[in-house]
């Protein structure tokens, strides 16, 4: 008799536990994972798909769920390192088969070049492009990724990728500049 | 207890960790009073010249500017405006270099003084008290009065706090060594400088003044306790020289013994700082009207035959300034020039510099004065810099970490509070450049922040338009659906009623057109319109019979109808497409063409007739269409010869025999757009042919 309260007992213990765990995996479910979410982060959203995925989050995906952290020329060896320390992986040198680091780049239209296709705005992934069918276009700098994605289909290559201008706010200090110690 | 203010009345004051003591060398500049200059050559007012954005350009080139008028607005509470150092000619606004490390250049104007020397008309606002705080404060802006301490930090926003003020500290400390400007000014006008401080005292409500000179200044001590001996609010406080005791965070601790906290501004403690030079600044501004346009600079080293203080004009090029102080280039190995003083300044790139707000110091030491460093050695760990540091910092460790680019463990030491005055560099036994390793660090961190926050962006954007995309295909299905749908239903209704009326309304339609069309033979004199209208003719010739065909079976009709049409416009695409691709000689029948547009208008118009729904008004509507298609006609005429002027252009380009029909029609048309169209066509041409030729290669390749 004492086997069946046991039993009973535990029994019921394990249906309202049971209950429990169901209504917290519903009350606080987790919409997506977050490691994605966190790799996402730490791209650099140039969505420039040189990675061989369609975009950033897709490669977010694709590292979340073991791909190599290596892929992302953007981003370059800071991104790597700190996908590294995300993933607890070893960081290594940027694969060379998607590319190489670079300079920041924006893309620049010769405006007396276009001839208003608007088949960059179409390649435009973050809508950096301004412009409509027949009339000039133009890249507003400050959306502008630098993801080359416009320069393919451009029908009479009047677009350039230029190196973004220092300023004195973007300037980073050379150590040479060092100016001079007092000795008495 | 002694309450605060008592112990700092009697002079006990706190020390704050860490701090240097090097030779003050300010002998050699404060001992003859402030000279006026002459007029420089040239004037360059650098349009930014404080935090913040720059202010809106209110000049252009050419236009005669006076002394003290504006040259930019302030637009945004960031701004401070600049204005014209004397009256002149504004000759250029272009890039020139800057007072800044980088030497980068960055917008300014150029004036080239006219020697007049003539102020703009001058609005003193001598009872400020009895004006609304609002008002003085816009005053203030207006006057283009920045921070003239340091960094430059407008002072209009600083003087509008929204917390309250316990103590209204002046700085007047000015502990790096050589520099004596503050020094100079508090000698000779403690009297104006008193009087700023009435007016931010009148702003802010403070409830106590205190006024910071280190002992070293015993002149400029006695003169301002002159100054402000009328009123015992007003405390001058000699602190002990060390340096850096005038750095903001340094001396709040000196005077109080509070700390700033991290990330905090002084406000949080309940102090607000402002240095002598913005009191004076101020005091000029509200009580004589004139804007920030001058200030005193330090002409020091010993290459310098005649050191000294100055009054420099703001756009000074400091070659000008050299050239007052006699400075002896043989003395120096290296030319070797520093805006600021010898611990936190810079090397200047050129001597054309211009003196901006924050200038304080020129100096130009001798090889014996200053030693170039060393060669970097290796750090010892001898832990001097920590015991330097006046932030309590871990100097050797925020170099490690910068130097192995680990920028957040730089961060994790508190990099962000390091002020960069140089007293770790100084006792380095390594020679080891600590605040520039901190200074790269930094400028690399907000870098990265600054990336951080651009990927946020391109991710907000590239969702937003991956989710608009979205939106538009689901529209446009949902469109074609509802589309098809109406044709289902426009189909069932024709077949319920009665076919015969339809047929005949279209009957009816089809004869108003030909005899519209037959009217037309007639007049139509050019060979265009004939053609039209011989294939409206033929057209609907054969409408009539299939029309007299279909009354068989209605219900297939409007089918048909539409079938004929779409096959008409296809013809007529594909006429088109062909006309493009190969680029076709003008003696081919360009009627051909003509005919196929002109039949799917005509099309067009049946089918519209067709319609139930409108059977009356497109009787109507019949002749101003075909008048429409004649229209269309011509444009595609005019369309091809345009192109065939473009093409011949072209060929004229590849092949450089010109052929002789080609300049008539090149005359005909808009000879700039024909060449840019025809340029265009010949890169998008090229492209594609390389493409082609690219893909041909490696389709060989893989065949072999």
């Amino acid at each position: 008799m004492s086997v069946f309260y046991a039993l009973l007992a535990v029994g019921l213990l394990a249906l309202a536990f049971g209950l429990i765990l169901g209504y917290a995996a519903i009350r606080f479910r987790v919409e997506s994972d977050p490691v994605v979410e966190q790799i996402d982060a730490i791209l650099p959203q140039t969505q420039c798909g040189q990675c061989g995925y369609p975009g950033c989050r897709p490669y977010a995906e694709a590292i979340a769920n073991g791909d190599d952290i290596n892929k992302c020329p953007p981003g370059g060896e800071s991104t790597i390192r700190k996908l590294a320390d995300l993933m607890g992986v070893e960081a290594k040198p940027l694969d060379a088969a998607h590319g190489t680091e670079d300079i920041r780049k924006v893309a620049y239209i010769r405006e007396d070049e276009c001839i208003g296709c608007t088949k960059c705005i179409q390649a435009c992934p973050v809508d950096a492009i301004v412009g409509t069918s027949k009339q000039m276009h133009t890249v507003l700098i400050d959306e502008c990724t630098g993801c080359d994605l416009c320069v393919e289909p451009c029908p009479v290559d009047c677009i350039d990728m230029v190196p973004l201008q220092v300023t004195t706010s973007s300037w980073r200090w050379q150590l040479d500049a060092i100016p001079v110690r007092t000795i008495e | 207890m002694q309450s605060l203010i008592e112990k700092i009345r009697q002079g006990k004051f706190s020390d704050f960790p860490g701090g240097v003591h090097p030779p003050q060398r300010k002998t050699l500049s404060n001992q003859t009073p402030i000279a006026k200059l002459p007029l420089p050559q040239r004037l360059y007012v650098t349009i930014k010249q404080h935090i913040g954005v720059e202010g809106h350009l209110e000049v252009r080139p050419g236009d005669m500017v006076l002394k003290g008028q504006p040259l930019t607005k302030s637009m945004n509470p960031f701004a401070v405006p600049v204005h014209a150092p004397t009256s002149g000619e504004v000759t250029t606004i272009a890039p020139h270099v800057s007072a800044h490390p980088s030497g980068l250049a960055e917008m300014t104007i150029e004036i080239r003084p006219d020697g007049k020397d003539e102020w703009i008309a001058l609005a003193p606002l001598q009872d400020y008290q009895n004006q609304p705080k609002l008002k003085v404060i816009e005053r203030i802006c207006h006057a283009g009065i920045s921070g003239m301490g340091g960094a430059g930090f407008p002072t209009h926003i600083k003087v509008s706090p929204k917390k309250n003020v316990e103590f209204l500290v002046v700085n007047g400390v000015e502990c790096e060594p050589y520099i004596s400007s503050d020094d100079r000014l508090m000698r000779e006008h403690a009297w104006q400088i008193r009087q700023g401080i009435d007016v931010i005292t009148h702003l802010l409500n403070p409830k106590h003044v205190l006024i910071a000179i280190e002992d070293n200044k015993p002149e400029a001590l006695h003169a301002m306790q002159v100054a402000c001996q009328e009123n015992p609010d007003y405390v001058v406080c000699s602190i002990p020289t060390k340096y850096p005791a005038g750095g903001e965070k340094q001396l709040i601790q000196v005077l109080t013994g509070r700390e700033v906290p991290n990330g905090g501004l002084p406000i949080d403690v309940g102090i607000m700082m402002q240095n002598v030079g913005t009191c004076f600044a101020i005091a000029d501004a509200i009580f004589t009207g004139k804007p920030l346009i001058q200030r005193v600079v330090t002409l020091s080293g010993e290459c310098f035959d005649k050191p000294g203080n100055v009054w420099a004009l703001l756009g000074t090029p400091v070659s000008h300034l050299l050239q007052q102080g006699q400075y002896q280039p043989k003395r120096q190995r290296s030319r070797q020039l520093i805006m600021g003083g010898p611990m936190m300044g810079f090397n200047l790139v050129s001597d054309q510099v211009p003196v901006v707000k924050i200038t304080n110091c020129i100096l130009a030491p001798t090889e014996r004065e200053m030693v170039q460093a060393d060669e970097e050695q290796p750090c010892i760990r001898c832990s001097a810099c920590a015991d330097a540091c006046p932030a309590s910092l871990l100097p050797q460790q925020i170099f490690w970490h910068a130097k192995a680019k680990e920028l957040d463990k730089a961060g994790e030491y508190n990099l962000f509070d390091c002020i960069e005055c140089g007293a770790c560099a100084y006792v380095c036994p390594s020679q080891i450049p600590l605040v520039h390793y901190y200074r790269v660090a930094k400028a690399e961190i907000r870098l990265q922040e600054e990336e951080k926050h651009q990927a946020d962006k391109a991710r907000e954007r590239f969702e937003a338009r991956k989710l608009r995309l979205e939106q538009e295909k689901a529209e446009r299905e949902e469109k074609h659906r509802q589309a098809a749908e109406a044709r289902r239903k426009a189909l069932e209704q024709q077949e319920s009623t009665t076919g015969n009326k339809v047929s005949a309304a279209v009957a009816r339609a089809k004869a108003r057109q030909q005899t519209q069309a037959a009217k037309e033979e007639t007049p139509a004199s050019d060979k265009v319109a004939a053609a039209v209208a011989r294939a409206k003719a033929r057209k609907a010739r054969q409408e009539q019979e299939s029309t007299s065909r279909d009354k068989v079976e209605p219900g297939e009709e409007s089918k048909q109808d539409k079938v004929a049409s779409a096959i008409a416009r296809a013809k007529a695409k594909k006429a088109k497409q062909e006309n493009a691709s190969t680029a076709p000689d003008q003696a081919e029948s360009p009627t051909g063409e003509q005919q196929t547009k002109a039949s799917a208008g005509l099309n067009q118009t049946r089918e519209s007739g067709a319609e139930p729904s409108e059977k009356q008004p497109a009787g109507d509507m019949a002749p101003s269409k075909d008048t429409k298609a004649a229209r269309v006609a011509a444009a595609v005429a005019r369309a091809k010869a345009r192109k065939a002027a473009a093409d011949q252009d072209k060929d004229q380009k590849l092949s450089p025999a010109p052929e002789s029909a080609s300049p008539t029609v090149a005359l005909e048309v808009d000879e700039e757009k024909k060449q840019r169209v025809a340029a265009a066509i010949a890169r998008a041409k090229a492209k594609k042919r390389v493409g082609v030729s690219s893909t041909d290669k490696q389709q060989d390749k893989s065949k072999s």
